[in-house]
């Protein structure tokens, strides 16, 4: 039976017939920026990604109902019916009518002061809550039934306010996507050059291993250890470096205290996906510096 | 004895040059000891790396321990080479590597435990007067030493064939002497032992030992029969 230390000396050994240092000069770095850049790409799509989720779950249960009465008493009668008729109706799970003192807080930095003396008309709203279900059948049935009331009525769902912003999110997402595949492209690429270039310039030992008996495989494990370890090493520092901005970016849009913003956040999944990225990177380095240094080898005899 | 090596009318081309080896053919046994001669220029390394499974003639047919080598697939070739030790001419030490551990890289080919290296390598080392020199690298060693280096990782292994190319041109007469005394304790161990070389008083050393001269890519025989030594030849 081998002993540990004797496979660790000729562990030893076996690194030995590659000279010290890394192999593929600045690859570590090269792979160190990749891997940032991968990982920032690939954060900013998981966490738009979750913030269009979140939008979307929040927005498509909800409408508001606007009464449209310059005629302050009317408004309140209508609005009073309007919220009775729909507690009663199907798919409704809650109504609530808009305090008028918030409404007019909202509107108070566009309109001034006079947004609350009462000379300015202002629409009673009413907050929607649907039940879960097709939410544009809902919508229409409601505003089928509002419309019976009265021509004042007027409902429109959240999602129809949001839903370019939603659709901008989402593109972003996916060109977000986009970009972490082009880098897993280009680390691969990079990887390749850098073994053919290690392949290149150790021919003279490869050569005197292959007229010793060495196989092609034997000689490959030497490259592709010396290049995982690189990659390793690389990818760890660009993951760190990236996870470091990431929770900066997060504090920075948690601190701006908006409801847009902060619902872009990585959730807890997204962080596993992303320290998946880095063991991505080293199997790829690995996989890439043995495909190449096999293929060079292959063209010798 | 078996025959461990033939070749049978080859030829060998690099490129569109005219051929450097041609209708070469001609018959080793097992456990013989063999001289290459001739000019310089004559094709004896090309012949050797024929031999050691550097390059594959252009044609003709090469059987090593009784297979055609010519059409052997490429992932059987590192099996063979196993078996045949090389002193290349200019030595091809690995550079980054101690004298130590370019005598022990063929056993780490050849998957040899890392305890059982040790005894061998240090023996080794010891017997071509490196011993405590093992752990210098060869930019640093002189070029006989280097030289030596290149013999001890060629043996080292036990081949059954070794292949020599000038292997005593930068070591002292008595070096070389020492050197032949080690080729032919191989070869009475069974090693069939092939060495090209132009320094005639060593050929007259190794009784027993048989002579192919090439000149300009052909054997100068050309039945392909092997020749005593000159010194028997002188005296024909």
């Amino acid at each position: 039976m081998v002993s540990r230390t004797d496979r660790r000396a000729a562990a030893a050994a076996r690194h030995r017939l590659l000279p010290g240092g890394r192999v593929a000069g600045p690859m570590l770095w090269i792979i160190a920026i990749m891997m940032f850049l991968t990982v920032l790409a690939a954060a900013a799509g998981l966490g738009l990604g979750a913030a269009v989720r979140s939008m979307s779950a929040d927005l498509a249960g909800r409408a508001s109902v606007q009464v449209v009465e310059a005629n302050p008493k009317q408004r309140d009668q209508l609005a009073a019916r309007a919220l009775t008729a729909l507690r009663g109706a199907d798919g409704v799970r809650a109504a609530a009518a808009v305090d008028p003192a918030l409404l007019a807080d909202q509107i108070r930095p566009w309109l001034g002061e006079e947004a609350t003396s009462g000379d300015l008309p202002l629409p009673a709203l009413i907050d929607v809550t649907l039940t879960p279900g097709d939410a544009d059948a809902k919508v229409a049935q409601l505003r089928r039934l509002l419309g019976g009331l009265s021509p004042a009525l007027r409902i429109e769902p959240h999602a129809a306010f949001l839903l370019p912003l939603a659709g901008l999110l989402s593109a972003l997402g996916w060109l977000a996507a986009g970009v972490v595949l082009l880098m897993t492209l280009a680390t691969g690429a990079v990887v390749v050059l850098a073994a053919r270039g290690a392949h290149d310039s150790h021919r003279g030992t490869i050569e005197v291993l292959h007229l010793m008996g060495s196989t092609d495989v034997q000689i490959a494990r030497l490259f592709q250890r010396r290049i995982g370890l690189d990659a390793m090493l690389g990818s760890a520092l660009g993951f760190a470096f990236a996870a470091f901005v990431i929770l900066l970016i997060g504090l920075r849009l948690s601190a701006t205290g908006s409801e847009l913003l902060g619902a872009v956040r990585l959730p807890p999944i997204g962080w596993a996906v992303l320290a998946l990225l880095p063991v991505a990177g080293v199997m790829l380095a690995t996989l890439a510096a043995r495909w190449s240094v096999l293929r060079a080898l292959g063209r010798a005899l | 004895m078996s025959a461990i090596v033939q070749f049978e009318n080859v030829g060998l081309r690099y490129g569109l040059d005219s051929e450097t080896l041609s209708d070469v053919s001609f018959t080793l046994a097992g456990g013989g000891f063999y001289f290459l001669t001739g000019a310089s220029g004559a094709g004896k390394t090309s012949l050797l790396k024929l031999l050691y499974l550097a390059q594959r003639p252009s044609r003709g047919v090469i059987r090593l321990f009784g297979e055609d080598v010519v059409t052997l697939p490429r992932k059987r070739l590192p099996g063979f080479r196993r078996r045949i030790g090389v002193v290349f001419q200019d030595f091809r030490l690995v550079p980054h590597l101690s004298a130590y551990d370019n005598i022990a890289l063929p056993l780490r080919v050849a998957g040899m435990e890392e305890g059982e290296i040790d005894a061998p390598v240090t023996e080794m080392l010891g017997w071509v007067g490196l011993g405590d020199r093992g752990q210098a690298r060869p930019a640093t060693l002189s070029g006989g030493e280097q030289q030596r280096v290149a013999i001890a990782r060629a043996v080292i292994g036990r081949p059954e064939i070794l292949v020599a190319d000038e292997p005593t041109g930068n070591v002292d007469a008595d070096m070389a002497r020492r050197l032949m005394t080690l080729f032919e304790a191989l070869n009475r161990l069974g090693t069939t032992i092939v060495v090209a070389t132009h320094d005639l008083p060593l050929i007259a050393q190794v009784s027993g030992a048989q002579m192919m001269r090439l000149d300009k890519g052909r054997l100068a025989d050309p039945t392909g029969s092997l020749r005593y030594p000159p010194r028997q030849q002188g005296t024909e």
